[in-house]
């Protein structure tokens, strides 16, 4: 239905509720942190910024001009590619799977006496990958000045078309 | 793979199969649909698909969220699920929104520029100004005539 909509109100409220589905699927596979980062981002900011942009833009989507045949077919060869990339992975849940048994008990040991921080995502998070949750927030930051910069004057410049045009 | 498939093989990588599904629905939105709100919706659906991928391989059977106990002894006994995929992914959540971000302001800007946020429409507008240019210099490159 997301893919075949034309109404991209429609389309932002579905990934709205795609993103809250998402966190509780989340929650499910014990990511509490990923899930409450990712329902107040995807469904909270990423909602509101996609309102926004369609408020600026418009609000339906052109039929499509071409046949999918072509579209079709690469997501098929790609998708048939990636599943025979999973058939030698550990199964679901297994604690034996080469993710669990290499740095991980390490971390587990170290985190109590090292940094003292209950939660252990943030005790990484904060302390063990410090500067990677710097280089992060430079990203961040990169991205809200470009922003900015592409949509300070909007409003400026709009008001001039008008006066040009009248 | 070599003692042939059985039930809980099939189980124990449905997840991954059902993430690839999610991830080519995302992919197929940004190759075949022609609105770009819509290609950046088609690429979060895929960034989430990863972003579930990851987070599905951390999970320990019959394991609990990565917190520690505030008070009291912890436990060797509890099993705690691979908190490593979790930081990494909520670094991707976190730069992902950015990235959503920038694109939707570059969008608000194209619609600006050309007045509209269809691919099509981009490429008729450019081959009219294209048209305009010919008409204009066309003479004083020698091909005024066409």
């Amino acid at each position: 239905m997301a893919v075949r909509t034309r109404s991209l109100f429609a389309l932002a409220m579905l990934s709205g509720g795609f993103s809250l589905v998402s966190a509780a699927l989340f929650v499910a596979l014990d990511a509490v942190d990923v899930a409450f980062t990712e329902a107040a981002v995807g469904a909270g900011i990423s909602t509101v910024l996609m309102l926004g942009t369609l408020a600026l833009t418009s609000r339906y989507e052109r039929a499509p001009a071409h046949k999918p045949w072509l579209p079709l077919f690469v997501v098929t060869v790609t998708g048939a590619a990636l599943i025979y990339g999973t058939l030698d992975m550990p199964d679901f849940g297994d604690p034996n799977a080469p993710a669990m048994r290499h740095v991980m008990p390490e971390y587990l040991e170290r985190i109590p006496h090292e940094i003292g921080v209950p939660n252990i995502v943030t005790a990484i998070l904060a302390s063990y990958r410090g500067y990677d949750t710097m280089g992060e927030t430079a990203v961040v930051f990169t991205a809200g000045i470009g922003v900015v910069a592409l949509l300070a004057a909007l409003a400026r410049r709009r008001r001039r078309g008008e006066e040009e045009e009248s | 793979m070599q003692q042939g498939v059985s039930w809980e093989y099939l189980v124990g990588h449905a997840n991954y199969w059902l993430f690839v599904l999610l991830m080519m629905t995302g992919l197929y939105i940004v190759v075949a649909r022609g609105n770009f709100v819509k290609k950046v919706i088609g690429l979060n659906m895929f960034q989430s698909a990863v972003i579930m991928l990851y987070i599905s391989m951390g999970k320990v059977a019959g394991g609990t969220a990565p917190i520690f106990p505030i008070h009291g002894e912890i436990d060797p006994a509890t099993v705690y699920t691979n908190p490593l995929p979790h930081v990494l992914m909520l670094t991707a959540i976190v730069v992902g929104i950015a990235t959503t971000s920038l694109a939707l302001a570059l969008i608000v800007r194209i619609r600006e520029e050309y007045g509209t946020i269809e691919e099509q429409g981009i490429w008729e507008a450019e081959q009219e100004i294209a048209a305009r240019e010919r008409r204009q210099y066309g003479e004083v490159f020698g091909e005024g005539s066409q």
